[in-house]
Formats: C-alpha cells, structure tokens, sequence
C-alpha cells in the first residue's frame, strides 16, 4: 500500500440493488476534465496500487474478469466464459477473438501467461505478487528458480488453463485485480520500467499524451471490443490542482469531476448549497476504520482491558468529527461485505461497564500507553477524541502523531501499543470477507512487518479461515459466508481491534455529467467509472 | 578572479558532497522500510526481502552512499522506487516550470519593494511611509499558504481576472508568482528604503541639487542607481529563500514544479526523488550565491574578491 486512501474496492451502499442497465442509448462524445492534486505514479498494471491510478489503468487495460458496472458482482471480461474443475483447483478461461492491443495486435492466451508470468516474477517488483499466491508455481517463482507459472498452460490460442496449489473459493476475483491486467510482451519489452508511462492495454481508452505533473489525455479506443463502450471521446486528467482549488474551478464549471473529493472543511458548505447538493452522490465503501489493541504488550494483553477500551469508546461523537461522513461500526467487516452481521450489537458504549472491567483485571486506575496516529487532519483530532474517551475510565494515553511511513512501520514491528488506523485503514482489495482477514488479523499478517498490528494470532481461526476459502462451490455460497460470519465475531469476543467506523464516499460531479448514480460511486472505480459516465452536452 | 572561481567551484563541490551526505543519513535514518512500501501490504516477507536485494537496501551504509555517489558521478540520479522512472526525466520535466516561477517572483519582489521603498524614502516620516512599512512587515511575516488563497479567492474566484490555478500561459503565472514574490519584497522595500535614506544624505546629491539639477534627474540619475546597486546583488541570495517557498506555493497553485515532487516523494519515502531534488536545490542555492558574489564587485568596485 502507498496510498492513504488506498482503494482497491469499494462496495457501493446499496449493493443489493438490482444492477443498472447500461443500454447503449446514450450517444458516444464529449469530453470531462478530472482534477487531482497528486500526480499519477504509474500506469503499469502490475505496479499501481493507490485510489487514483486504480481506475484509471481499469479503462486502459483488460482482464480476465470484471464486475458488472456500478457493482461488485463478477462477470468475465476478456474471458468468454470459464469453467471450474469439480475439485476446484483447474480454471478454464476461453478469451474472446479479435480483441486488440492499443497497438493493433491481437490478444491470445500467450499474452495472459505472460502477463501472469510478469505480475509473480519478483524482478517486476509488483505490490500485487502475493495476491497469485494460489496459483501452481508460485512458489517457484517467488524465491526465483522459476521465471514461468507451472500452473498456467496454453491450451490453444483462445484458451488458457490455470492450476491452483490449493483451492481458493476468491481466485475469480483475483484475476479480476488490475495486476491480472493482460499486457503485450513486446510493449513491455520496448519501454521496460518506463511502461508505466507508456501504457498499451487492450482497455476502452488509450494514453494519448502524458506532460509530467501536468496533465494525462486519454483517448478512446475506436477499436474497442465492447460495442458502445466507452462513452466518452476523451478524459483529461489535470494533477497538481488543490482540492479546494478544484472545488472552486468545478463552481465555475471548469472542472467535471475532482477527484480527490470534497476537501473536508468545506464539505458542510457545499452540502447544504442548494446549487451543489444534487450534484453529490453519496455511496458506501468496503472500508472500516479501526484502533488495533497489541495483544502482547501489557495490560493490552489481557482481554478484558482490551473489552474495557472497546466499551469506553464514544463513536458517534467521533462521527461527528468527520462531519458526519461515516457510519458507526461494531465488526470489521463493512455492512455491505458479504458476511456481516447485522444481528451483532458489539460492544456498546458504557464508560461505567468499562471501568467494572478495568477493575476486574486489577487496573482500577487505570494506566498509561501510546496511540499512534497518522499526522493528516482529521487523525490527529480523532485521536485526541479517543484519547479524552480514555483519560475517562483513567486510561492515560500519549498521543505519537507521526508520518504515515512511521506509523506503518511502528504498527509491523509491534512497538505501537494502540495505532488508530485513520488515512492507512484497510479498504478491501475485492468484495470477498476473506480480504479482512489474513494481512491484517490472521497469524501471516502478524510476522514482523506485517499489517496485522494488533499482532493478534489464533491458530483456531486460521485453520477456520482456511477451511471456509476451500468452499469453492458457488452453491455453498451461503455456508461460507456464515463460516466467515462466526470467524469476525469469534475474533470480536477476542477484541484485538476497537472497530470505530465505515466511511462513506462523496462524489461531486458537474451538471454535465450523466449515468447512473452507481457509476459515480462505483465500488471498483473511483471516483467514477470512467468507460461508461457520458456526456449530456452531445446526447 | 579565475583562481577565485576555481577556489569556489571547489568549495560548493564540498558543500554539495556535504549535504548529500547529510542527507543520505537522514534518509537511512527514517524509521520506515522503503522495500516495504514498494511491496505492498499483501506481500510476504520474501517478497520484500528480495525487493530489499534488488535495491541494496540491505548493503552497509557506506556501501549505499558509496553506490548512490559512484552513479552521480555518472550523472545517474536513479529511479524513482515507486514510479520506476528516470528521476532526472522527472525533475527535467519540472525545473523549468520552477525556474520560471523564481524569474517570475524576482520580478515581482523586485517592482513591488523598489517601488514601495523609493515610495517610503521619499515621504519619510510621513503616514505614506509609515503605512507602507506596515504593510511590507505584513508581507514579511504572513504565511504564503495564506497569501496564496487570499489571492486566488479575490482575483481568480471573485474578480475572475487570472485562471484558478495552473500552468501554461502569462495570466497563470501572474499570482503564483506574486505570491512568492511577496516575502521577499518586504525585504527589498525596507531595504531600499534605508538605502535610499543613506544615499539621499551623500555629498553627491547636494552636489547635483547645488548644480540646478531638476528633483526628478537628481532622483533618478544619481540616487536611484547607487540605492539599487547593493540590492541587487541580495537577488541570488533570494533563490534558497525561494527554494522553501515554492514547494507551499506550487501546491496551492497546482504550479507542475520541483516543490511538488519533493512533497509528493517525501509523503511516500520515495528517496530516489527526495535525494535528486535536494541536491538539484543545493547546487541552485550554491549557484545563486556565487553569482551574487561574482556580481557585487562588478556594481561596486570598492568590493574585492579574494
């Protein structure tokens, strides 16, 4: 992770709602700007890895599988159809013919060996490596005596067959990740480490000018294979804008979209204007924000003191911080993640129950410890809210505001008692429960440098998790969502984390911007997804 | 004077050698795991163990420096570790962005605080003068970042008279500029001010008065000129103070310059780029000085380079 604000997928609120229809009525044209204060790191799928070039590698590239827009529900992409072996470990993907590459060449099944090839290879250096982990050989790949996946086979042009190790009931939504992009050799070849800047996909849009902390034009692709799609002719991307300052640009109709969202302090202003409030669309993300308690670091090691901070936390008030922008959480999965449990109370807040039970483990008054936090506006103020919650059931706690890169490193090593999670929190890579679990609460993520930074690990729960990812038959859906239900909240009986809240997203647009609200709020592409937003100006 | 400009060259040599050290220690000293934050928060230790390899994280720290100097002196500043890109094709693609902010801000400072010196010079003692010392003492001390805002939301949002932000044309550059030319041209206005005072009292002036020259050619041909000669030699010494400033000024204004990759880089431990900018502004500050240094005995020929 590089980014705050990471985000590989963020679930819209309603996900339940029936899936729009993206009927091709509206016209091809037009044109949107999108602002962003930072610049775009990379464009190579294998490399990024942040909320921002996320999307934007989305429209330029392909892969195997996709979600339906404005969804997370999964269909195949460049994949005509697959088919799973009864065992669960053989996937069978059959590609559709005719697909191009931005420079004019076809797309068989050799391009998406290879691309699978270079993703796992750790000469790439790809963050997303590990998510491959299931696949045959990679093993082999990652200590480097293999520079090819065992597990992927060419069946013929149009077909590809890949093997797992073990059975992994999310495997169609890893190979529906950015890093299974499919890529062509001899582009990758031609520009090696700068690909990144020199993108070729088989995606509805092509790079088509990048200035340096300038600006990136995309085109759209004419020969693309999704009849209609996209809709747009172009998107500029201008970096380097300040939130507020595109904020201010987007009131004077300069700017479609800003993409880092409504800049906090001004976000009450431009809700409550009758002129801009319709033009914001509110959705859920697959986040949750979360104070990890180190289980090995007294008193946090004993769980009724982690029970007692749990209770003595006031989270409505901390809500009210983010200027209302999140809903309170009492489990760490989201509520729209498949798996959560709406029955579960939680621990509710109860400053007296609390100090019962620092009593009970033989602190009546208290005692002192650390809360690291990352040093951007708002973390700083939610974690003095936190720690005035705790000063009243007499628990003493310093606040260390630190550099995200600080924090990150303080939580892996374990020398952080108490870490609120804020701008580093876990945002779910793909609508899966499992996505919550192993970095940050199983026994992998608790090794040194790990984002397990409660360091908590229960061998019981590991083996459970496991068992429930081998349930691969999607007629069993049901029974693994509720194995990974009673996972969360056996680990909640645990309280290794204080689960504080579920941020919302807030996508402003201007008025020319047409589609469907999901689409700007869309769980996979943020802020919008850009092949299938259009313009009303060419309707 | 060539033996003199050796000598310096020599000198910001060690400087430059100095600060990369300076640093490179810093840098190594960061209690955070580059190889970590390239790998990802899904990777497995081996991952990063071999990212670590690959990058010579791991060697002694000589030996990193020892390697990052060994390239330099090759004129290779590296790649960036999460961009994968050339750093010097990154900060090529900024420096003239910056380099043009600077020319613009010197302008700026310069018309503003020799104007409102001259202005203050001139009507000593007066409220004219008195009011115009406050408001350089305001513009020496409010925070840029403040300047900046104010002057976007008044002439860019309300007035409508510059773009809100950006980069292309003159009308962009007009408030960025102005708003890192500010700072200094509080300097320059209480400089030139007692300056001028200073010269205004010399024999010369009463001279020329004496010999029926008009107030404006006295003003304007003789004190003026000598006023000016020993501000303009502070000009290179400007160029570390604006250094600072345009990293606040460039965020404000989306100005695509060095200031930004160095604040983008530095919020993701990107030391490749954080590395290349220091000494990229290092050798701007060093320049800068040797410049005013080389300058000053041209304008005042009492000075004497040794």
């Amino acid at each position: 992770m590089r980014n705050a604000l990471l985000a590989g997928v963020a679930a819209a609120a309603l996900l339940t709602a029936i899936a729009p229809s993206f009927a091709q009525e509206e016209k091809q044209g037009g044109s949107m700007i999108v602002t962003y204060k930072d610049d775009v790191s990379t464009l190579d799928p294998a490399i990024g890895y942040d909320w921002q070039n996320w999307s934007m590698i989305k429209s330029l590239f392909d892969g195997l599988m996709d979600y339906e827009p404005g969804t997370s529900t999964l269909k195949p992409d460049l994949a005509e159809s697959y088919t799973i072996s009864p065992d669960g470990l053989t996937y069978t993907f059959v590609l559709h013919k005719g697909v191009k590459f931005h420079n004019g060449r076809e797309m068989t099944a050799e391009d998406v060996k290879y691309s699978l090839d270079r993703v796992t290879n750790p000469v790439t250096q790809s963050p997303g490596a590990g998510f491959f982990g299931s696949i045959d050989g990679f093993a082999a790949m990652a200590d480097g005596t293999a520079t090819s996946l065992s597990g992927v086979t060419v069946v013929d042009p149009y077909t590809v067959q890949i093997k797992l190790s073990r059975p992994d009931a999310t495997f169609l939504h890893v190979v529906a990740l950015n890093f299974a992009s499919v890529v062509p050799k001899e582009a990758v070849d031609e520009f090696g480490a700068d690909f990144g800047k020199h993108p070729v996909g088989t995606g509805a849009f092509s790079l088509a000018e990048w200035t340096l902390g300038q600006k990136l034009v995309f085109k759209r692709n004419p020969d693309y294979w999704k009849p209609g799609v996209p809709k747009l002719d172009e998107i500029d991307f201008e970096v380097g804008q300040d939130p507020t300052v595109a904020l201010l640009r987007l009131q004077k109709g300069e700017v479609d979209i800003p993409g880092d969202g409504i800049p906090p302090a001004q976000f009450l202003q431009v809700k409550d204007d009758p002129t801009y409030a319709p033009l914001i669309i509110e959705g859920g993300q697959l986040q949750t924000g979360y104070i990890t308690l180190n289980v090995h670091t007294p008193p946090l090691d004993n769980v009724d003191v982690r029970k007692a901070i749990n209770m003595a936390i006031n989270k409505d008030r901390i809500v009210q911080i983010v200027n209302g922008r999140a809903i309170v959480a009492n489990q760490p999965l989201p509520p729209s993640m498949p798996g959560y449990a709406p029955d579960y109370k939680g621990y509710v807040y109860d400053v007296e129950g609390a100090k019962a039970l620092l009593a009970k483990a033989g602190l009546p008054d208290g005692f002192t410890t650390e809360l690291y936090v990352y040093n951007t506006d708002p973390n700083p103020r939610i974690a003095q809210a936190i720690q005035q919650d705790l000063s009243a059931i007499g628990i003493t706690a310093e606040i260390k505001s630190l550099a995200q890169a600080n924090v990150i490193e303080a939580g892996g090593n374990g020398s952080a008692p108490m870490i609120w999670s804020g701008g580093m929190g876990w945002i779910a890579d793909f609508p899966d429960p499992s996505n919550f679990y192993g970095p940050i609460l199983g026994c992998a993520g608790a090794a040194e440098g790990g984002w397990n930074w409660s360091k908590y690990c229960n061998e019981d729960l590991d083996a459970k998790a496991t068992a429930a990812d081998s349930i691969t038959d999607p007629a069993k859906k049901t029974e693994r969502e509720q194995a990974w239900r009673d996972i969360y909240l056996a680990i909640m009986d645990d309280a290794p984390w204080v689960p504080v809240f579920n941020e919302q997203r807030f996508t402003i647009r201007s008025e020319n911007m047409g589609g469907p609200d999901a689409l700007f709020v869309d769980p996979v592409h943020v802020p919008v997804n850009y092949d299938y937003v259009f313009a009303k100006n060419v309707q | 004077m060539t033996a003199y400009i050796a000598r310096r060259f020599g000198q910001a040599l060690l400087i430059l050698v100095g600060i990369s050290l300076v640093t490179f220690v810093l840098l190594y000293l960061v209690p955070a795991d580059p190889a970590r934050q390239i790998a990802g928060r899904s990777a497995t230790a081996e991952t990063v163990e071999n990212i670590r390899n690959q990058l010579g994280l791991n060697l002694p720290f000589y030996e990193q420096y020892g390697r990052y100097v060994a390239a330099l002196a090759r004129g290779d500043l590296g790649r960036s570790y999460l961009q994968k890109t050339q750093v010097s094709e990154l900060i090529a693609s900024r420096l003239p962005a910056s380099l043009l902010l600077m020319a613009g801000a010197i302008v700026c400072e310069l018309l503003i605080g020799l104007t409102m010196g001259l202005v203050a010079a001139l009507r000593r003692g007066t409220w004219v003068d008195s009011s115009l010392m406050v408001v350089s003492f305001v513009g020496v001390s409010a925070p840029q970042f403040v300047i900046g805002i104010l002057l976007l939301y008044v002439f860019a949002v309300q007035l409508g008279w510059f773009p809100i932000g950006g980069y292309g044309t003159f009308r962009h550059l007009v408030l960025p500029a102005l708003t890192l030319g500010i700072l200094g041209s509080g300097w320059y206005a209480r400089m030139m001010r007692s300056s001028m005072l200073d010269v205004l009292r010399q024999d010369y002036i009463r001279t020329a008065h004496a010999k029926g020259l008009k107030g404006w050619k006295v003003l304007f041909g003789h004190a003026v000129p000598n006023a000016i000669l020993p501000i303009i030699a502070m000009i290179g010494i400007d160029i570390g103070m604006f250094m600072s400033g345009i990293v606040v000024v460039e965020a404000v204004f989306g100005w695509p310059g060095i200031g930004q990759l160095a604040w983008q880089a530095i919020q993701r431990i990107d030391i490749p780029i954080i590395m290349g900018v220091t000494l990229v502004s290092a050798c701007a500050i060093v320049i800068g000085n040797l410049v005013a240094d080389l300058v000053a005995p041209l304008i005042d020929p009492r000075i004497k380079l040794r």
